[in-house]
């Protein structure tokens, strides 16, 4: 074991970006999907942290911060039966047949 | 969740230096890695609050453990590189802690 990819205190992080930058709506989406499933007792943040904890490193690093909130969304959801791989898929892609890809 | 309840289970009061374990497993844990094996001291105890660590795998986060408030010398987390007297202050689960000798600054 080591440090996880999530757990970055004291380690050089470089310079920050302290522009302001407008949330999309894809991401204000997110945030809305989150509170919905924590007022319906689907998930507790405690669990979407572990998610994103779990995440393949490369690619929790290559991700922004919402994109990870999604992805902990999907595992907890598939992890919970809630939701299967293949349905969300299955949307995704007559989501993107409709509007083409993101 | 009644506080003089959890002020008077918690191991430790304010002010009682602290050593953070240094525990590597799997798991979700919120004790961050640079304070891991690192000695400080207690400012405040928060009261008890359900398990992060069982509650991140759906469980029920019981027994519940007691949150602190701790305190650490910038100092003696980075060393040279902090050249100042300002402090870290980092929430900490009980079971994290154990207790350790010397007086609080």
């Amino acid at each position: 074991m080591a440090r996880g990819h999530h757990d970055v205190g004291g380690l050089p992080g470089g310079p920050i970006d302290q522009t302001e930058h407008q949330l999309s709506d894809w991401e204000v989406l997110a945030d809305a999907v989150n509170q919905a499933l924590g007022v319906r007792g689907i998930k507790r943040t405690d669990e979407l942290r572990r998610a994103r904890e779990e995440m393949d490193s490369a690619a929790y690093r290559d991700m922004s911060y919402y994109e990870r909130w999604i992805a902990s969304m999907e595992a907890i959801l598939i992890e919970k039966k809630i939701l299967t791989k293949d349905e969300i898929d299955k949307r995704l892609a007559q989501f993107e047949s409709k509007w083409g890809e993101p | 969740m009644g506080r003089a309840v959890s002020e008077a289970s918690a191991q430790f009061k304010p002010g009682d230096r602290v050593k953070v374990k240094f525990e590597d497993r799997p798991g979700h844990l919120r004790t961050p890695w640079y304070i891991r094996g690192k000695k400080g001291w207690v400012e405040r105890v928060y009261g008890e609050f359900l398990n992060p660590e069982s509650l991140a795998f759906g469980r029920d986060g019981l027994p519940k453990k007691t949150l602190y408030l701790v305190a650490f010398n910038q100092t003696d987390l980075w060393g040279d590189a902090a050249k100042n007297r300002d402090k870290v202050l980092v929430d900490i689960y009980e079971h994290w802690l154990e207790p350790t000798g010397g007086d609080a600054p």
